[in-house]
């Protein structure tokens, strides 16, 4: 079976680690905040300038001066800090976040990857994944392998407008968990129950396969 | 108003010297922490042809939406748009130019900007559109893009309190571009829910010293909330 979403997000939270600061993209990458192990301590940065995310309000809570970077209305937690946009992008370029997260439409061979604009489709902009990406060391891309039509997302070349390129090391899709190094995708988990062929066959860039591929528990 | 006091009492008097053409720069992430009422005179004032710098554009109705409907903006420099029906058929017809900035960029341009240096390089965006074009020099074995900084002949903010000499504080995550903002205008507006007198404020905790600051004026905020999510008490 293909990971649900939240299993992708399960198995992202087992990256974390105690001490780390974190950006979640929006959509998928949001539920990771829910795997956090117990007794692990995480901050989350939202760009907007927060650091230490916490839950949604109560009604009672309800704060419009309180949002994260979707625009959700949000708290902190205790010990989180809020300053300014600059400030925000000053420590995610100068890579001071732990780990990133983040969705994608297509990632490449060459650790390219394509997140904001369909052209032709709706153009809403880029926000803050250029920054993100640019910035981190340690990304993890979150997306399903192939599209609704079958067609791969992991490609030799992406053919969508860039978010940023040679940034990506880490993919996390509802299939497999790979890493792209030297050119070439690595396989390096698959999900319960699909086989290496699958993957094989959904993967449009050069896929390296090793003799055991070990299959994801949950 | 004299010596240092900031404080104007009308609207009118606040945006006083806007006209066609100008840039404008605007506090905001989303509809969290806008400057409302300079919005509001704005359209009020009925000026048109303006550049418009700001992370978003508001909604159909509300914020910097509102400048649309007399289409009075002829450009938006902002990361993340189109959250209004009306942005996207100017955009579409072409009454509408974007400059899609990545979000940090933008912040680092407005920032720059006021800081007084032209233009800095950055990783972010380059192999992408928006590095084409740009300059490319490499650091340490890394491509970065020159980005320039930005200014405007208007700087519109919206800030928490502030004192008289135009010293001001934010709230929570209503602070985001407003600071960067605050120092890149000509002249800037600071529009706040409460003023006091100079000295209430603990100077170690303001966010802007009023040197950026050219009026301060009390203004009354609707603060819609784009996305309301709750959990259960």
């Amino acid at each position: 079976m293909a990971l649900s979403r939240e299993q992708m997000a399960m198995r992202v939270a087992r990256e974390l680690q105690d001490g780390y600061y974190v950006n979640l993209g929006i959509g998928i990458p949001t539920l990771v905040a829910n795997y956090i192990p117990d007794g692990m301590e995480v901050m989350l940065q939202s760009e907007n300038g927060l650091l230490g995310m916490g839950q949604f309000p109560t009604e009672d809570e309800v704060d419009a001066d309180m949002i994260n970077a979707g625009k959700q209305t949000v708290t902190a937690v205790t010990g989180a800090s809020i300053f300014s946009s600059a400030e925000s992008f000053a420590m995610i370029r100068g890579g001071h976040v732990d780990l990133t997260v983040l969705g994608a439409f297509e990632v490449d061979i060459e650790g390219n990857i394509a997140s904001y604009m369909i052209p032709g489709k709706l153009i809403k902009g880029m926000g803050g994944a250029m920054d993100l990406v640019a910035g981190a060391d340690n990304i993890i891309v979150l997306m399903t392998h192939a599209s609704k039509h079958g067609d791969s997302k992991l490609l030799t070349k992406c053919s969508l407008p860039l978010t940023g390129a040679g940034c990506i090391k880490k993919v996390l899709t509802d299939l497999a968990y790979l890493e792209i190094k030297d050119g070439k995708f690595h396989l390096k988990e698959r999900a319960p129950g699909i086989s290496v062929e699958e993957i094989i066959e959904k993967t449009e860039g050069e896929l390296v396969v090793p003799d055991h591929v070990p299959e994801m528990t949950f | 108003m004299s010596g240092f006091d900031k404080v104007v009492n009308s609207y009118e008097e606040a945006m006083a010297g806007l006209d066609n053409d100008m840039t404008v720069i605007a506090g905001g992430f989303g509809l969290c922490g806008i400057p409302e009422g300079c919005i509001a005179q704005i359209k009020k004032m009925g000026v048109n042809g303006l550049t418009i710098v700001s992370n978003n554009c508001g909604v159909d109705g509300f914020g910097l939406g509102i400048l649309l409907e007399d289409k009075q903006v002829k450009k938006m420099v902002s990361s993340y748009v189109g959250e209004n029906a009306l942005f996207m058929k100017q955009l579409l017809e072409g009454e509408l130019e974007v400059e899609l900035t990545p979000q940090g960029t933008l912040a680092e341009k407005m920032r720059a900007g006021g800081a007084g240096i032209p233009a800095f390089y950055t990783a972010t965006g380059y192999g992408t559109l928006v590095g084409e074009g740009k300059d490319v020099r490499e650091f340490d074995g890394r491509n970065y893009i020159l980005e320039e900084s930005i200014t405007g002949e208007f700087a519109i903010v919206k800030g928490w309190k502030a004192d008289r000499y135009g010293n001001v504080i934010y709230r929570h995550t209503a602070q985001n571009f407003n600071p960067m903002a605050a120092t890149a205008g000509k002249i800037t507006v600071v529009e706040v829910e409460e003023i006091v007198e100079p000295g209430e404020l603990d100077p170690t905790q303001i966010h802007t010293p009023g040197i950026y600051v050219d009026r301060v004026i009390q203004g009354t905020f609707e603060k819609r909330i784009e996305q309301r999510t709750v959990r259960e008490a």
